[in-house]
């Protein structure tokens, strides 16, 4: 009953969104979007989903696009013509869609064809070989190590793209701005500076519990590392990028980022050098579940670094390139006063 | 047959109106929105399928004996990520069109374009003239 | 005695659900921007508040209460802030409160 309300409101949503003109609440709908999804997750039994999909969607992705309209823009154009074409395209291809899933077997039953393969080797298997409760952690980790390799580096490009497209050298004499800007700003945001350094510890330290503690229930790295980005974003947005970048050094996150990703190849490399295959963990000690598990803790480790390491790097480009926009734009506009 | 399969019907409507925002849509920023819709869409189409009717969440507890299928949840862990990723490269893409060409509207910027090649054959043509 | 810790637990949720709903329909109802966040400030920590407090009433351990114990205080800490932040941030742009027209009670004095 819950999953066919959530899945109504989704498309109520989704339709409020292709109406909306205004991209500031088409962005706040779009969280909303993202919640309820986590919300309906939680209903399908998927709650390492459903934590991922709540910090992800609703969290980092809301807080990306409202950067990004800061910079570009809050308004959309009416389209001039009809867009008769495209909602004809869009109707064929929905009733294809639709005429394809009458095949499928019914939504629940036990017996479908994806559950009598795989699945139940890894729920039968995964406590003799590798002694953890998540089954999800330990596909992830263990017998699916390689797809989550391929992901950790997706997510590494993805941090240095926008680092090609978005860095802006920073300027010596900003670093000479950061106290009396500090001061003056400290009377206007005083409630909330004060109530983000009483929460930042706990943030940080339940970002390190959802890091270890995703072998026995929801979590592990990659949820780990939003959180603890989430932390330092925080932060970055109440006492400025300046301040921010001396606390957290730019380069010193971009090695972390490196890093991550080459502790989870020097795993596999390692367990190659010990006679096993490549992420085989089995060889990492002598007892197999030992080797097991001490295999997910550091790729866990690796994925949690790299992840957290990232998000700061995107968030810290973009608020860096809307600074230079914004300084450009001052500049620019005392040029005009002191030519006029 | 409606119930048993209305979690997929939905699947597809929302898809279809995440596919619809991007090629009816001109501004850059709604047509990434339109994206993200689709592909939180597919997100739920393979979590409706790993449901198993009686079964509770894959972690493992004495008094449990029926568990939904975690394949599926981990494919999708993995695709959230990438998904994040990908907005992320896109919507710095956005922040360089915007500076180079002044707009993130498509007309707009299809405009300039032709412009700035209709420019450089004329002064090509003048200076193979002169 | 279980009877007793069944009935407050549920009251306590049943309270909880009417301070939600009646957020809602604040924010539809209210005619200005500040009286509606007022509506969903107050009701939204209160209810969320007193559904945590009716789920402590059913818990079957101690360290599912001492969670619900830690989201509670920090739904109480996260929740005004919230309120204020976003009415700062609404001052701050210049978005003024409507007032109520005064005029007449001060010319009959």
């Amino acid at each position: 009953m819950i999953d066919i309300v959530l899945l109504t409101l989704l498309m109520v949503v989704a339709f409020a969104i292709i109406k909306m003109k205004d991209l500031f609440s088409v962005i706040m709908l779009l969280g909303i979007y993202g919640l309820l999804s986590a919300s309906f997750f939680v209903a399908m039994d998927a709650v390492d989903v459903a934590f991922t999909e709540a910090a992800v969607g609703a969290g980092i992705s809301t807080l990306l696009i409202l950067l990004v309209i800061t910079m570009t823009g809050r308004s959309e154009n009416t389209t001039r013509h009809k867009p008769l074409l495209a909602l004809l395209v869009v109707v064929f291809t929905g009733a294809l869609l639709i005429y394809g899933t009458l095949d499928m077997p019914y939504f629940g039953s036990a017996d479908a064809p994806i559950n009598n393969h795989v699945a139940p080797r890894y729920i039968n298997g995964s406590m003799e070989e590798i002694g953890i409760p998540n089954i999800v952690t330990s596909v992830l980790a263990s017998y699916r190590a390689f797809d989550t390799f391929g992901e950790v580096v997706v997510i590494f490009t993805a941090g240095i793209g926008v680092l090609a497209l978005l860095s802006v050298v920073p300027r010596p004499e900003d670093s000479k701005k950061i106290t009396p800007v500090n001061d003056s700003m400290h009377e206007q945001y005083l409630v909330i500076r004060v109530v983000t350094k009483i929460l930042l510890p706990f943030i940080l330290l339940f970002a390190l519990y959802v890091q270890f503690h995703g072998d026995f229930g929801p979590g592990g790295g990659f949820q780990a590392g939003v959180i603890f980005s989430a932390a330092i974003i925080l932060y970055t947005m109440l006492f400025g990028l300046n301040t921010a970048r001396k606390v957290m050094n730019q380069s010193v996150v971009q090695l972390i980022a490196a890093m991550g990703v080459l502790l989870y190849a020097c795993v596999g490399v390692v367990s190659l050098l010990n006679g096993g295959n490549f992420f085989d963990y089995n060889v990492l000690s002598n007892d197999p579940v030992a080797g097991q598990h001490l295999g997910v803790l550091l790729i866990e480790w690796g994925v949690g670094c790299t992840v957290a390491s990232v998000m700061i790097i995107i968030f810290f480009s973009f608020a860096g390139r809307r600074e230079m926009q914004q300084h450009n734009k001052y500049v620019d506009n005392k040029d005009q006063e002191s030519s006029l | 047959m409606i119930m048993d399969l209305f979690n997929y019907w939905v699947v597809v409507v929302l898809m279809m109106s995440g596919f619809y925002i991007v090629i009816a849509h001109g501004n850059l920023i709604k047509k990434m929105v339109g994206l993200t819709i689709f592909q939180t869409s597919v997100f739920i189409f393979y979590i409706s399928m790993a449901k198993v009717e009686g079964g509770t969440a894959p972690i493992l507890a004495e008094s449990i004996s029926q568990h939904s299928n975690p394949l599926p949840h981990v494919l999708i862990l993995t695709a959230i990520v990438v998904g994040i990723a990908t907005t992320a490269l896109g919507l710095a893409l956005v922040v360089r069109i915007k500076e180079s060409y002044g707009s993130i509207e498509e007309e707009d910027i299809q405009q300039l374009d032709e412009q700035a090649q209709v420019e450089s054959e004329q002064k090509t043509a003048n200076g193979n003239q002169v | 005695m279980d009877i007793i810790i069944n009935i407050s637990g549920a009251l306590c949720l049943i309270i909880g659900s009417f301070l939600c709903i009646s957020g809602g329909i604040g924010i539809l109802r209210f005619p200005d921007f500040y009286t509606r966040m007022h509506a969903v400030g107050v009701t939204d920590t209160l209810g969320a508040g007193m559904v945590l407090i009716g789920l402590m009433f059913y818990s079957p351990d101690f360290l599912i209460f001492s969670k619900l114990v830690m989201i509670l205080l920090l739904t109480l800490l996260i929740g005004p802030t919230t309120s204020h932040v976003l009415a700062k941030a609404a001052m701050h742009n210049g978005l003024m409160p409507e007032l109520a027209q005064n005029d007449n009670n001060k010319n009959m004095d």
